[in-house]
C-alpha cells in the first residue's frame, strides 16, 4: 500500500521529489576513488598506535614509557598524564549528553582498566613496524581486579565494583553504597494492579539479547596534524565531524576555533561513529611529535575497543480480555552500558510499548555498568532489545487467547489522539496504516510447510530533528552548489540535491551536493537518531526558496516590475506584466550570468534547529524453516512495512529499510560478543562474529507507507532506526513456529535451537 | 493556562510526586522560568536534559516556541538515536 503525497497536499506537481536519480557519490565509490579516513596521507606522517589492556578489570600500578621513547623512529607516547584531567562536566554533542570525565577515561584509562582492550598508553612512530615494537616495549604493572560482564551478574549483591563513587540514582533517595547500577528508570501510568485483575489471561516472559556491534565495514580512522601555533586539523570518518571537533576540543581544552574537523568518506556508522576514540589521542601524539600522526583501527580493536550496542534482559508480564484488549503491562529492562554508565535502556523503556494503547503499564530500566566495551547507539538504540520482549509477549498472549497476530496488533493499536506511553498525544502517525499495508500483501497467504514458521511484529522509533546549517548557491552558469554540515551514511547528498532541486525548478543532475568542514559551514550535529533528510533537508528547502525569493527580486529589478508580477517556475522567472519581459522569461543560467548586476552573487545559508520530527513505525513478517537436525534457521522471505511520511528518493528509503532488517536478522540468528571467562572477546573478528552476508538473506520487500509529516516541506520522517526494531522479535516469533520452542535468548544460534529441539523432544 | 505533565521520574522528584500542573506562559522561555520558580532545580533538568512535546509535537532547545493558553506540555527525556 503505496500513499504517494498528493498534488494538493504539497501544492505543486512534484518532478523530482520522489524520483530514483543515481547518487552524486555513486561513482567515486563504486571505482574505489572515495577517500575514506585511512587513504589521506601528508608529508612527514607518523602512524599512532595503541597499547591496549590485557585485562578486563584492574588497576594500573605503573606505566614506563622510557625504552619505548628510546627506540629510533619513536616519536612520541603518550598516556592518560598526556590529556587533562576533566571534571564530571555533561557536554551536550551529537544527540545526547556525554560525560566528559568518563569519554576521556574511555579514550585512555586513568587509574583503572575496565574492559580487555582498553587503551591505556600509544605511540607515534615512522612507521608501522616501529609502532608495533613500540608498544611491546612499553611496561606496565597491574593489579588485577574481579571482573563481571553479565549484567545480571553486575547487579547482584557481591559484584566487582568497577567505579567506587558510582551511587545508582533514580531511587528515590541517594544510596549509600556503590553499586554497579547506574541509573533506574521509571515510566508508569495508571492502575497496575486493578489492570492485571481485570485481565482474563496473563503471560509472564523473559528474553535476552547479546551484546552486538554495529558492524561497519570501514574502521575507525583519522589524521590529525597539530601546528606550532595550535591550529590543528583533524581528517576524520565520522557522523558528525563538529561533535568530533567538540569532543576534542573539550577532552583536551582547545578552542573550538583551533580545531578544524574535515569529513572523510563514511563507510559506515550506524550510531556507532557518534562519538570520539581515535581522534583526541591523534592530535596529542601530533602536537608531542611536530608531525601529523594518522591512526587507524584494525577490525580486532574495533570489536573490542568500540561501542557495540548492549546486551539486554527483558521481562514482561502483560494481561488481556479475551477480546486481546490488552488491559496491564508490566516490563522491566536490564541493560548492559559497558565500562560507563549510558546504556540506551531509557530509550528502551519509552519505546517498549510505544505501539500499544495500553491504559495501565509500569516499565522499570536499570543502565548497569561491565567489564566490556562502553557501549554506543546502534541504530533506534534500545528499541530492538525492548521489541523483543514486548513483542514476543504480544504473540504468546495472541497464542493463549487463539488470536491471530495481526487482529491482537490491531486490537490495540495507537492511532491518532491516543497517548503515547511515553508522555505525548499521537498525531500524523501511520501505525494503522502499515499494519493494514502488511495485512493486504500476499506474503500472508502464503501456505508455510513442514519446519516453517512465520513471525510478526511492529516496531517504533521516534526520530529527531536538531542543528543543521546549509548553504546553497548559484554558479554563474546557472548550476547550485547545495554545501551542507551532515555526513552522508545513506544517500543524503541525494535527497539533499533532490530538494534543492525541486524549488530551483532544475534537474538533479545540476545540483551539486557536498558535505563541508567544520570551518567552511556553521554548526550541524550528528548524522543520526534519522534526522538528517527530515533536518537538514528542511534547511535545504527553506535556503532554496530563499534564493528563489532573491531570484524573483532579481527578475523584477531588470524587468522593471514589481516582483509581485513574477512567478518562479521550471527553473525561470516569468513576467506576468505583458510587454515587459522582451524574451517572456529570464532563466537561472541568465540571472546567474548576470548576478554581478542584480546585487553580486546569488548565495544564501539557512541555520535552523528543526522541530517536529514525525514518529516512525514499522511491522515486519517473516518466514523461517528449521533444520531440525543442524538447528540452521533459513530466512525464506521478509517483508517490511513502514510509515516512511514520504520517501524523498524511494530507491535509498527501500535501501534503509533492507540495511535494518538485515542488520536485525544478524542480531537475532548469529551475532553475539562471546567472552571468555577471563572476560576476553573470543571472536573478534568477521570469520568468528558472522554477519549476515548476501546469500544468507532472501530480498527483503520493503513497502513504503506514506503518511506525511506536515512539519517537513515534503511530509519527510526518519527511516533509518525503525528497520531494526522488529527483527528481532519477528525471527524468535517464527523459530518459535517452525519448531514449536519457544527461544528466549538470542542469537538463535543452531547450537541453541537444536538443543531446544532435543529438550522438547524429551 | 498550559497543562504540563511530568510522568517522568526525575521529574516527580522534584515536583514533590505531582505528574501534572498549570503554568501561565506565551513562550517555552517563559514555561521554563515560572517551572524553575516553582520548583527549583526542574528547569535546569528540563533545559539541559529533556524535550518537550508542545500539544503532541516533540521540540528540543526551542525556547522562542509559542504556547497556546489550552497548550498541553509533555515533559519527557532527549532523545537520541543511532
Amino acid at each position: 500500500m503505496n500513499k504517494p503525497v498528493k498534488p494538493e497536499d504539497t501544492g505543486a506537481i512534484l518532478k523530482v521529489v520522489g524520483t530514483r536519480p543515481i547518487r552524486p557519490d555513486g561513482v567515486e565509490k563504486v571505482t574505489g576513488r572515495a577517500a575514506y579516513g585511512a587513504d589521506l596521507h601528508l608529508p612527514g606522517m607518523l602512524i599512532g598506535k595503541i597499547k591496549r589492556s590485557p585485562h578486563a578489570h584492574a588497576r594500573i600500578v605503573s606505566i614506563d614509557t622510557r625504552k619505548a621513547l628510546a627506540l629510533p623512529g619513536v616519536k612520541a607516547v603518550m598516556t592518560s598524564a598526556d590529556m587533562p584531567d576533566l571534571a564530571a562536566e555533561h557536554y551536550e554533542a551529537g544527540e545526547s549528553a556525554s560525560n566528559l570525565k568518563d569519554l576521556s577515561a574511555n579514550v585512555m584509562a586513568r587509574g583503572k582498566v575496565l574492559y580487555h582492550g582498553h587503551a591505556i598508553a600509544a605511540v607515534a612512530a615512522t612507521s608501522n613496524a616501529i609502532a608495533d615494537q613500540a608498544l611491546d616495549l612499553i611496561e606496565i604493572v597491574y593489579e588485577t581486579l574481579p571482573h563481571v560482564i553479565d549484567v545480571e551478574e553486575a547487579m547482584a549483591p557481591g559484584a566487582p565494583i568497577l567505579h567506587d563513587h558510582m551511587l545508582t540514582a533514580g531511587l528515590g533517595e541517594t544510596p549509600t553504597k556503590a553499586s554497579n547500577i547506574a541509573t533506574k528508570h521509571r515510566l508508569d501510568r495508571g492502575d497496575l494492579a486493578a489492570g492485571f485483575a481485570s485481565a482474563d489471561v496473563i503471560v509472564e516472559t523473559r528474553y535476552s539479547s547479546a551484546a552486538v556491534h554495529q558492524g561497519y565495514i570501514e574502521p575507525h580512522a583519522c589524521v590529525a596534524s597539530y601546528a606550532a601555533d595550535g591550529q590543528t586539523q583533524v581528517w576524520s570518518s565520522s557522523q558528525g565531524h563538529f561533535v568530533i571537533r567538540g569532543l576534542c576540543a573539550k577532552l583536551l581544552k582547545m578552542r573550538f576555533s583551533d580545531v578544524r574537523v574535515i569529513p572523510a568518506e563514511i563507510g559506515g556508522g550506524f550510531g556507532g561513529k557518534t562519538t570520539v576514540y581515535l581522534e583526541p589521542l591523534a592530535l596529542v601524539l601530533s602536537q608531542k611529535s611536530g608531525h601529523p600522526v594518522k591512526m587507524v583501527m584494525t577490525r580486532e580493536e574495533v570489536f573490542r575497543a568500540t561501542g557495540p550496542t548492549s546486551a539486554s534482559v527483558v521481562t514482561v508480564k502483560m494481561g488481556a480480555k479475551l477480546d486481546g484488549t490488552i488491559t496491564a503491562a508490566q516490563v522491566d529492562l536490564k541493560f548492559q552500558a559497558g565500562a560507563f554508565a549510558g546504556s540506551p535502556v531509557g530509550a528502551a523503556v519509552m519505546t517498549s510499548l510505544a505501539c500499544y494503547d495500553v491504559a495501565n503499564f509500569e516499565i522499570t530500566g536499570w543502565d548497569v555498568v561491565t567489564n566490556s566495551p562502553k557501549v554506543a547507539a546502534y541504530r533506534a538504540p534500545g528499541a530492538p532489545n525492548a521489541a523483543l520482549g514486548v513483542e514476543c509477549a504480544v504473540d504468546e498472549l495472541a497464542e493463549k487467547l487463539g488470536l491471530d497476530p495481526m487482529a491482537i496488533r490491531e486490537k490495540n493499536a495507537v492511532r491518532n489522539g491516543v497517548r503515547a506511553p511515553y508522555g505525548p498525544v499521537y498525531k500524523n502517525i501511520g501505525y494503522v496504516e502499515t499494519l493494514d499495508a502488511i495485512k493486504s500483501h500476499p506474503h500472508l497467504s502464503i501456505p508455510l510447510g513442514p519446519n516453517q514458521g512465520r513471525g510478526i511484529a511492529a516496531g517504533f522509533w521516534f526520530n529527531i530533528g536538531g542543528e543543521s546549517t546549509v548553504n546553497v548557491s548559484i554558479n554563474e552558469d546557472g548550476t547550485a552548489i547545495v554545501s551542507t554540515g551532515s555526513p552522508d551514511i545513506g544517500g543524503s547528498r541525494a535527497s539533499m540535491a533532490m530538494m534543492a532541486a525541486e524549488v530551483l525548478g532544475i534537474g538533479v543532475e545540476q545540483v551539486r551536493p557536498i558535505v563541508a568542514d567544520t570551518a567552511s559551514i556553521g554548526f550541524s550535529t550528528v548524522t543520526g537518531g534519522s534526522r538528517t533528510t527530515f533536518a537538514t533537508g528542511m534547511a535545504v528547502v527553506q535556503a532554496a526558496e530563499k534564493l528563489v525569493i532573491d531570484l524573483k527580486r532579481r527578475a523584477a529589478e531588470t524587468w522593471g516590475v514589481e516582483t509581485d508580477q513574477v512567478v518562479w517556475q521550471d527553473g525561470a522567472a516569468h513576467c506576468l506584466q505583458a510587454g515587459k519581459a522582451p524574451k517572456g522569461s529570464l532563466t537561472l543560467a541568465a540571472l546567474a550570468g548576470s548576478a554581478g548586476k542584480t546585487g553580486g552573487p546569488i548565495a544564501t545559508v539557512v541555520a535552523l534547529n528543526a522541530q517536529g520530527a514525525g514518529p516512525g513505525f514499522g511491522v515486519h513478517v517473516c518466514d523461517v524453516e528449521v533444520d531440525p537436525e543442524t538447528g540452521h534457521v533459513t530466512v525464506l522471505r521478509y517483508t517490511a512495512a513502514q510509515d516512511v511520511g514520504k520517501a524523498i528518493h524511494p530507491a535509498y528509503v527501500e535501501g534503509q529499510i533492507q540495511g535494518g532488517v538485515a542488520q536485525g536478522i544478524g542480531w537475532a540468528l548469529n551475532e553475539e560478543y562471546v567472552f571468555s571467562t577471563g572476560g576476553i572477546m573470543e571472536n573478534a573478528g568477521f570469520l568468528d562474529y558472522r554477519v549476515p552476508v548476501a546469500s544468507d538473506l532472501p530480498m527483503i520487500d520493503a513497502i513504503m507507507v506514506e503518511v506525511p509529516n506536515p512539519a517537513h516541506p515534503y511530509g519527510a520522517k526518519g527511516v533509518g532506526e525503525v528497520p531494526i526494531v522488529p527483527p528481532l522479535a519477528a525471527l524468535a516469533i517464527a523459530v518459535r513456529h517452525a519448531t514449536g520452542v519457544r527461544m528466549h535468548d538470542l542469537p538463535l544460534s543452531p547450537s541453541k535451537i537444536r538443543a531446544a529441539i532435543d529438550a522438547k523432544a524429551g | 493556562m498550559a497543562l504540563v505533565i511530568a510522568d517522568y521520574a526525575d521529574c516527580r522528584a522534584l515536583t514533590g510526586g505531582l505528574r501534572s500542573f498549570e503554568v501561565e506562559a506565551a513562550t517555552v522561555r517563559e514555561l521554563l522560568q515560572k517551572i524553575e520558580e516553582r520548583y527549583p532545580g526542574l528547569g535546569d533538568l528540563i533545559d539541559q536534559r529533556m524535550a518537550i512535546a508542545i500539544d503532541g509535537t516533540i521540540t528540543q532547545d526551542a525556547h522562542g516556541a509559542l504556547l497556546e493558553p489550552q497548550s498541553e506540555v509533555v515533559l519527557l527525556p532527549r532523545i537520541g538515536g543511532g
